[in-house]
């Protein structure tokens, strides 16, 4: 395999999500999650501005990067390492609005943390999901493990590791890549490169224009996609998964996709970007565009469309009001799980 | 029983956990055909294949966040990091990372994982290769730390270690690793975490210590014999979680504690321990509890003369505890 | 000669064995070839020789394993013109007091040299067994303090409650109104005296004296007739000023300061590095106390007169069998007055207390018919002191010099004499 960055063009044609070997339904249940992340997320950024939960970080304008890549993973048997903004890729993996919500309003309740996490650091082990902190890139090593346990194990689990342009500057980046590429490990590098780490663009982050040059470095293929096209980013991501699935090693996949929402609720992105260039991206919306190729394609009806509408709108509805209304944690939550086996007080 | 020195009950005790359990491996610089610097997995890598003894790039992040990974799914690591004194590029994946892990998932991911650190100095190793780290992990929630001073708490608290659900800390004295010899039991000789142990029965006070102190300790408390003072001594073996109820009864039992580490002395362990017997022995205390420690310098030099000018040693602690029998 | 020893090939190696000798005895070996093929745990190498030289002997035999520092070869050094010898490096100790290292706890430093509030500081677990044990102040108040400056210690107040419970048979009651206070339980024939600190320490000290120092020993015969004759008639006029007893003790000390000041070599301290003269003269006076032996010093006893002598020794022997000395009260003699005559002895060998080079006893003063000036024969109060001296210190003409300036001046003991 070349291991020179391929650029991967978006093809048109009325059919591509068939030739990629995705039925309808398949390709409808791409559409469904991506728009269930959007629409918790919306709801997310509602109740914070109504000042009844603290804090919100969004995957808006990531949806089709995330679910696109996801969706070529086999769910509770490959592993994900996401990071704080891959809803898509958690609801892809089984998370549910409501574990969604019960996170975001931090009750007791909430699968991922109990409510000592903020919002976006999903984990689950059940669903293969690796718990993640605030730090950035440690999730790469992680990653790395994971898919060294599976090749010790001799199975063809494949690990899938997600991380922004800005963790591609610490050393734990080049720690894994490095230690995946020399061990031949089944991990997929997905960089969703938005083009801001928090208010700092891309030019002040790298001297490079693609993350994806450095896989050459550790000798193994780098990809580029636009990761506004849900089924360029799943066909890129298919051939890294296959290619880990034989043992051949990871791949480094940088999907350019750019960030809706400020950083958090707390950012205010009007002091580092201009207006003009969020509206010029929010026309490559990728569930716009999605919704676009599928219609043309016929697989998405008025009807159908509708009916994803309710479902989606009746999940966030439910997820809010269960999550709202579940219990907090009590004082004694405070000091359990500390070990796994607790100590003696 | 058989006489062993520490380094052989250190790589007897992986060398079992290895065959007992198939999810156990070894990972870190220099462990594989080299056998590690000290030879501790010397063999293994023959043993086991490179799939179980695994020499890492030289990047002790890379050790520890693989290891990480690797018991997320379901194997048990034993990273090695080569001295204790590099550990720190690994910090930020030990504490906010495999610390983290259990508490952050409430119980829902834990870490059955060990991270093997030589500490410690005597032995000429500078500012880099004779450093103390218990207090700083000591202080992280999460983690759990030991530091055998024997050849069977060495082994048994090994074979503790990997078999433990949580992310655990073993600390082993350069020093002693050739330095103690003693009996290790044959068999399957665990030691439970969090179990300090009287070395040395005493009436008239007390020193507490680990890793080498406590051979220095016990030498000590044989010529304070000598000289009609009966000393106990007590061995901590876990830093954390700390054998609370073994530190009160010694102090309630003498009256007279001495602390002694060769880590520095501000926020040590030894700070720890008088905290504990002032909070639950005070009523029972017959001087001032004490401590010695080395200085509040950033390492020990490489030079001899200021080395043992760092480093805490019997004549220096018969000192002490002689202050400490008079008073 | 140099001698080569076994280096330690690397971190936590405690010993080696001898593998190769690459040289024999009398083999030229020039600095830094190869000497020795020594194997460790850890590594194997080929130590190079550390000079230039002839080698000697070789200490440890191929196959033998031996610690980190054993000597394991000679090499006679080839001198070779301006060749410089780096010098040893200072002792570690030295250094160590650079570093703070280990501040001492401020309440002992405060405590030492019986601070007054030494004694009534209890410390909790006292507190607590006064507690428990239903103590009174009288009773605290009788309890000697064995701790710095006095101290009563948790040892303390467990002995006195043992004592003071231990005559509780039937009729206790009425034996211990007529018992001694603490008259010490007499040793039954057949059973084995535990050994005290005290006895230990004693046996300890003694051994090492013996076994290091080579003890002489001298007698001179002192005529004390001037000096009995004075202390008759000052004694009563003493007691009543001074509140204490004038004994023959504090003379002694001061004949015993002048004679030092005559022989200051016999206020001196064996070192291998030479004798060491002191320049203050701290004299150390024995006392017999419950269970053994102390020796108190009186510090700086060349600056004191008779008066001081007898003040600052009353009040050291009284602490001493209260059990209140501080450790700076047993510290820096630099000789010994022991006075074994109070019990009738007229000639006592006494073992000298390491570092110092002689001690004194003054036996007991006795009437007897001397031959005095004109060939007439007297009746004189007589006394033997009997010196023992470090004989790697000094000569017997040096020990011979000193008893004689101590006799003369007793014998020429006069009203003169200022007590203070």
């Amino acid at each position: 395999m070349a291991l020179k960055t391929t650029e991967v063009e978006a093809k048109g044609g009325p059919s591509r999500h068939r030739s990629l070997g995705l039925s309808d339904e398949q390709a409808l249940k791409i559409y469904e999650v991506m728009r269930l992340a959007r629409a918790v997320d919306e709801r997310m950024w509602l109740i914070n501005r109504q000042g009844r939960a603290p804090f919100v970080i969004s995957c808006q304008g990531q949806e089709g990067a995330q679910v696109g890549t996801a969706a070529t993973l086999r769910p509770g048997y490959d592993w994900v390492a996401p990071y704080y903004r891959d809803a898509g890729v958690v609801l892809w993996f089984g998370m549910t609005a409501r574990d969604q919500m019960l996170s975001f309003f931090a009750r007791r309740e909430d699968p991922n943390s109990g409510g000592r996490q903020m919002p976006g650091h999903f984990g689950s082990r059940k669903l293969h999901i690796v718990t993640g902190g605030s730090p950035v890139a440690t999730q790469l090593l992680h990653a790395a493990g994971v898919a060294l346990a599976s090749k010790q194990r001799k199975e063809d689990a494949v690990t899938a590791v997600y991380f922004g342009e800005g963790s591609t500057s610490q050393g734990d980046t080049h720690e894994a890549m490095n230690f995946a590429a020399i061990h031949k490990l089944a991990v997929v590098f997905v960089c969703e490169n938005n083009g801001y780490a928090i208010s700092v663009p891309q030019s002040s982050q790298m001297a490079i224009a693609n993350v994806a040059d450095r896989a050459a470095g550790y000798g193994f293929p780098g990809v580029v996609v636009d990761g506004n096209d849900v089924l360029a980013c799943y066909e890129v991501a298919r051939r890294a998964v296959e290619r880990a699935r034989r043992g051949e090693g990871p791949t480094l996949i940088e999907v350019k996709t750019y960030r809706f929402t400020a950083h958090s609720s707390d950012d205010d992105d009007k002091r580092y970007r201009k207006a003009e260039e969020v509206a010029i991206w929010r026309q490559k919306d990728p569930i716009l565009r999605y919704a676009g190729y599928l219609r043309d394609a016929g697989t998405l009806t008025d009807q159908r469309e509708a009916d994803i509408t309710d479902r989606v709108t009746v999940q966030v509805d439910e997820a809010t009001e269960y999550a709202e209304q579940a219990p907090d944690p009590t004082p004694d939550d405070l000091t359990t799980f500390v070990y796994k086996q607790e100590l003696p007080s | 029983m058989a006489v062993k020195t520490v380094i052989e009950a250190i790589r007897e005790g992986m060398d079992e956990e290895m065959a007992r359990d198939e999810s156990v491996f070894l990972i870190g610089e220099d462990v594989g055909n080299r056998g590690g610097v000290f030879l501790a997995t010397d063999g293994l890598y023959k043993k086991y294949g490179a799939l179980r003894v695994i020499d890492s790039p030289l990047a002790e992040s890379c050790i520890v966040g693989v290891a990480i990974g690797a018991a997320v799914n379901g194997m048990r690591p034993i990273a090695e990091i080569q001295f204790a004194d590099f550990i720190a590029p690994a910090m930020n994946q030990i504490i906010e990372e495999a610390a983290r892990f259990c508490y952050r998932t409430a119980g829902d991911f834990n870490l059955p994982m060990v991270i093997r650190a030589p500490w410690g100095g005597g032995v000429h190793g500078a500012l880099y290769h004779s450093q103390s780290i218990e207090a700083t992990f000591g202080h992280i929630p999460g983690l759990k730390v030991v530091v055998p001073g024997t050849p069977a708490d060495a082994k048994g608290l090994l074979k503790a270690a990997v078999r433990d659900p949580d992310p655990v800390l073993y600390l082993e004295h350069k020093r002693t690793y050739r330095l103690v010899k003693g009996d290790v039991p044959t068999g399957d000789h665990v030691v439970p975490i969090g179990k300090a142990d009287v070395k040395r029965e005493g009436k008239d006070l007390t020193l507490i210590a680990y890793g080498l102190m406590l051979t220095y300790c016990l030498e000590a408390a044989e010529t304070l014999a000598a000289e009609g003072v009966s000393a106990e001594v007590l061995d901590l073996r876990t830093i954390k979680p700390i054998d609370q109820a073994a530190i009160v009864a010694t102090a309630k039992k003498t009256g007279k504690v001495l602390v002694v580490h060769e880590d520095n002395r501000f926020a040590g362990i030894a700070a720890e321990v008088m905290a504990i017997i002032m909070e639950n022995a005070f009523d029972t205390l017959d001087a001032p509890v004490m401590r010695l420690t080395g200085p509040d310098v950033p390492a020990m030099p490489f030079n001899q003369v200021l080395e043992e000018a760092f480093m805490p040693n019997v004549d220096k602690i018969l000192a002490k505890a002689r202050e400490l029998a008079a008073y | 000669m140099a001698s080569v020893k076994m280096p330690q090939l690397g971190e936590s190696i405690t010993e080696g064995t001898i593998s190769k000798w690459l040289k024999q005895p009398g083999d030229q070996v020039k600095k830094y070839e190869g000497l020795v093929e020594i194997i460790t745990d850890k590594v194997n190498a080929e130590v190079p020789a550390p000079l230039a030289g002839i080698l000697k002997e070789i200490k440890v035999k191929e196959g033998t394993t031996v610690t980190v520092g054993t000597e394991i070869a000679v090499i006679e050094e080839t001198v070779t013109a301006g060749a410089t010898q780096r010098p040893a490096p200072a002792a570690p100790t030295e250094t160590a007091a650079a570093v703070p290292q280990d501040s001492p706890s401020p309440v002992l430093g405060e405590g030492r040299g019986g601070g007054s509030d030494s004694r009534t500081r209890l410390s909790p677990a006292v507190r607590a067994l006064i507690e428990e044990h239903r103590i009174s102040d009288a009773e605290l108040s009788r309890i000697e303090g064995s701790g710095i400056g006095g101290r009563v210690s948790k040892k303390d107040v467990e002995d006195f409650v043992a004592k003071r419970t231990q005559p509780a048979t039937a009729n206790g009651e009425q034996r211990q109104t007529v018992a001694p206070a603490a008259a010490p339980p007499a040793p039954t024939p057949g059973t084995t005296i535990p050994l005290s600190p005290m006895r230990r320490a004693i046996a300890a000290n003694m051994l090492k004296s013996k076994q290091t120092i080579p003890h002489a020993w001298t007698v001179a015969e002192v005529d004390m007739t001037s000096v009995v004759r004075f202390r008759q008639t000052a004694k009563d006029s003493f007691k009543q000023r001074e509140g204490i007893d004038l004994t023959f003790v504090p003379i002694i000390v001061k004949a015993v300061v002048e004679g030092l000041k005559a022989v200051p070599v016999l206020n001196a301290s064996w070192s291998e590095q030479g004798v060491v003269l002191h320049k203050d003269i701290n004299i150390g006076v024995a006392v017999s106390v419950d269970d053994g032996l102390i020796v108190p010093v009186v510090h700086q006893a060349d600056r004191m007169s008779i008066s001081g002598l007898a003040k600052a020794i009353d009040d050291l022997a009284k602490r001493a069998r209260a059990g209140k000395l501080g450790i700076p009260d047993v510290q820096g003699g630099t000789f010994t007055v022991n006075n074994p005559g109070t019990f009738g002895t007229i000639l006592s060998y006494s073992i000298i207390a390491p570092p110092q080079a002689g001690i004194l006893a003054m036996d007991a003063i006795v009437k007897r018919p001397v031959v005095v000036e004109g060939d007439a024969i007297a009746v004189r109060s007589m006394m033997n002191l009997c010196l023992s001296f470090d004989h790697r210190v000094l000569d017997g003409v040096s020990a011979a010099r000193f008893l004689q300036g101590v006799r003369r001046w007793l014998e020429g003991f006069s009203e003169q004499v200022p007590l203070y």
